[in-house]
């Protein structure tokens, strides 16, 4: 059972040296009973005490990196059950399975499509976080697609295999690049997990339920393995809802460490072969605790939506995500074109870029850095003030992309305007709609 | 080492509220758990899904939406029977647009008509939402209140500014509030206690807690309705038990993502799937969030977040 920082403290030599980065052994058995901190931290504790607290010092949920260098992905390490009592910790990786058996022309054709679901969205790269590969054929065979899905994916892999031979072959062909095995089962277990030792990399476990499923991370860690990924084999959707729920709370509330590993799902294991209904089912394990979502495709139009729901659910709530602040052309501006201003909270940024979309009006659109916030919230903050915003008007180039010198600014601080106006002495500031749903309206009837 | 299912069950329970018509009617809400969260305690039925029908032909609509719906967007009452007859809608949500001061400015009496011809057309519960203009939908929705008192309606928004004009109209004929906030867990207790307070039962209320669409800040929806739902359920704050609905479509819809056309955005893909999934994605987000009703406009949508709905029930 979890200790309380209190209990820890008790353990520590309360010398408060601050060598394990924490001024004092209270703070430092406070993050260690929060899971922020490992004991092995302290260079000062005893053996006793060490295997003592080794329960409370373990995190509740491991970390688990699959592939090497920079397209590595790490999930697991969280440490709440919804979002705004604490930030997500790593977003969950989402991507495609190929299977060993179909075609070469298939096998490149899925990879290039792979590769191509890449978005750019408030300055982050939103892509595919690996390729999973099945045994569908035999083991020279899965071998060889491996080995080419990684080459020229360039993604961390998850293989799939319920033959320890054919996963020995992949493993001989792909092994130093650390890809995911799945999976150890009750039948195979001994096997898999010898292979998972030998080439150092993470294992799924899967079998029938939650019991079944920490009966073999047991054995696996009894192994010394460190890195388990967990597979509960659902049933049904309602099923997968279930154990998700399940093996969170048991991680994070009971600390049973069985279960104190991330998850990998399979949407499509319950949407009939409709990759509309698996992306839905998929959307959901964003939502609620998959860690690695295996999809049976990678089409873009159902990479986009889930990749930027992702991007929404492991936001920091107490940090709004920001746009990058400078001119923006929406259409193809011209030098008659409407010049707006707005601040670069991401909502803010999303909602009036696309309102001025909707006028199918060409305009420039000056995102100014006002710290992540709102509008208003930015005003009252002193972010968004005429100061700030003269400053951006005159460090852009915005002035020799337009003939004209009419600057509009939200209507929500139009008390800012006069001051605006000899802060930026060569423009006509005009004020705009309250709210960004009029933006249409108010474009169209300035273009007449 | 053993492990025990790690069941939370419920201090409270969420409100049951019913709308519609005698043997037509519908009951909402009523879970003892989290949303799908069936394992932890009682949760009687799945979230229904309200298709929509505006009270003028909508314009500059997605192509991909516009042919998913056919030739019944120029009248409510035969779009809403397609919505019901074709498309399996639990219930209908008619958006009275066209009553924008700012826009077509129709009159009480034309929403009244138009929603009194959509309560003939089909034999489902109906939700009405006026344009927004708090001052307007407070004249527009008394006079849907009184025209249409043969079903139980669900009338809103009502917001900070007009819920004393709604509330008086559902007191007076009968109907069930949808009470607005803007994605603010007090705000949305507030108005629920200032609404009971003038004696509306706490029963007789659905909470819009807004939202946004997938990537216009859906979180911010789903964490609000995550918190209302953990303060109902965990804390057993009987002003925060309500139902929940969220008015969806139109969020998605505005959005570039569900629009654009695969010329215009070609590493996207194709158009209407991605436009059908910017919608399910949204609204089963908001469903796992807490939402008892959705407010839906495409019908593949409706149908693949249908199916996704009764798998998610055990």
């Amino acid at each position: 059972m979890a200790l309380t920082g209190l209990d820890i403290f008790k353990q520590l030599p309360k010398t408060n040296c601050g060598d394990c980065g924490v001024p004092t052994c209270l703070a430092f058995a406070m993050k260690l009973a929060q899971g922020g901190a490992e004991l092995s931290q302290c260079p000062h504790v005893s053996e006793e005490a060490a295997a003592a607290l080794s329960d409370a010092a373990a995190p509740p949920m491991r970390a688990v990196t699959v592939g090497t260098g920079d397209a590595a992905f790490t999930v697991g390490e969280e440490t709440v059950l919804f979002r705004h009592d604490k930030t997500f910790v790593h977003p969950c990786a989402i991507g495609p399975r190929i299977d060993s058996g179909t075609s070469d022309d298939e096998i490149a054709a899925a990879v290039a499509t792979t590769k191509a679901a890449a978005f750019e969205r408030v300055q982050q790269h939103l892509a595919c976080g690996f390729a999973a590969v099945r045994s569908t054929a035999d083991a020279a065979r899965f071998a060889a697609v491996a080995a080419d899905v990684a080459e020229k994916s360039g993604l961390p892999l998850v293989l799939m295999a319920e033959d320890p031979e054919h996963m020995s072959a992949a493993l001989d062909a792909v092994g130093p690049s650390r890809p995911l095995i799945h999976a150890a089962t009750e039948a195979n277990a001994e096997a898999m997990i010898a292979l998972a030792s030998e080439h150092s990399c993470p294992l799924a476990v899967r079998a029938s339920g939650l019991d079944a499923v920490a009966a073999l991370t047991e054995k696996a860690a009894a192994a010394g393995l460190k890195e388990l990924v967990i597979d509960s084999a659902p049933e049904s959707a309602a099923a997968a809802l279930r154990d998700h729920v399940f093996a969170r709370r048991a991680a994070l509330k009971q600390k049973f460490a069985p279960l104190g590993y991330p998850v990998i799902t399979f949407p499509g294991d319950h949407a009939d072969g409709d990759p509309m209904l698996e992306t839905v089912y998929a959307a959901v394990d964003v939502a609620k605790y998959g860690s690695i979502i295996v999809l049976s495709g990678a089409e873009p139009w159902r990479m986009l939506p889930l990749l930027v729901l992702r991007q929404n659910v492991y936001t920091d709530p107490q940090r709004p995500m920001r746009a990058e602040a400078k001119v923006y052309e929406i259409g193809a501006p011209g030098p008659d074109s409407p010049f707006l201003v707005t601040t670069n909270f991401s909502l803010t940024y999303f909602i009036v870029s696309s309102e001025i979309e909707a006028s199918k009006i060409p305009a420039y659109l000056g995102v100014v850095d006002a710290e992540g916030l709102s509008v208003l919230t930015a005003w009252a903050a002193g972010k968004f003030v005429p100061e700030r915003i003269a400053k951006f008007v005159n460090d852009s180039a915005i002035a020799e992309n337009v003939s004209h010198h009419d600057i509009i600014i939200p209507g929500a601080v139009a008390q800012i305007s006069g001051e605006l106006a000899e802060e930026l002495e060569a423009w006509n500031v005009l004020v705009g709609p309250y709210e960004a749903a009029d933006i249409p309206a108010f474009l169209k009837a300035r273009a007449g | 080492m053993p492990y025990t299912e790690p069941v939370e069950s419920a201090n409270g329970r969420i409100r049951e509220v019913t709308v519609g018509a005698g043997e037509s009617s519908v009951a909402i809400g009523g879970a003892a758990a989290l949303p799908f969260h069936w394992f932890d305690g009682e949760a009687p039925r799945r979230p229904m899904i309200a298709m929509e029908v505006f009270d003028a032909t909508p314009a500059e609509w997605a192509p991909a939406l516009t042919g998913a719906l056919g030739d019944v967007m120029s009248d409510p009452a035969t779009w809403a029977r397609a919505n019901v007859e074709q498309h399996g809608a639990d219930m209908v949500c008619v958006q009275l647009a066209s009553t924008d001061p700012n826009g077509a400015d129709a009159t009480p009496q034309d929403a009244a008509a138009v929603v009194r011809a959509v309560a003939d057309a089909v034999r489902v519960p109906v939700v009405v939402y006026g344009c927004g203009n708090a001052e307007r939908d407070a004249d527009v929705l008394k006079k849907v209140a009184e025209t249409v008192t043969d079903t139980v309606l669900a009338i809103g928004p009502a917001t900070e500014d007009n819920y004393k004009a709604v509330t008086a109209a559902a007191l007076g004929y009968g109907h069930v509030v949808v009470a607005e906030t803007p994605i603010d867990v007090n705000m949305a207790k507030q108005l629920n206690i200032l609404i009971t307070q003038m004696g509306l039962d706490a029963d007789r209320i659905i909470v819009d807690p807004s939202t946004g669409a997938v990537g216009y800040g859906v979180e911010y929806g789903y964490t609000v309705m995550e918190r209302l739902r953990l303060a109902a359920l965990v804390q057993n704050d009987d002003m925060t038990q309500m139902p929940m609905i969220c008015n969806l479509g139109k969020e998605v819809w505005r959005s570039k993502e569900a629009r654009a056309s695969e010329q215009d955005e070609p590493a996207w893909g194709d158009a209407a799937k991605r436009g059908v999934l910017w919608e399910a994605t949204t609204a089963i987000t908001l469903a796992v969030g807490g939402a008892d009703v959705l407010v839906m406009r495409h019908p593949d949508a409706v149908a693949v977040v249908r199916k996704a709905l009764s798998g998610l029930t055990a």
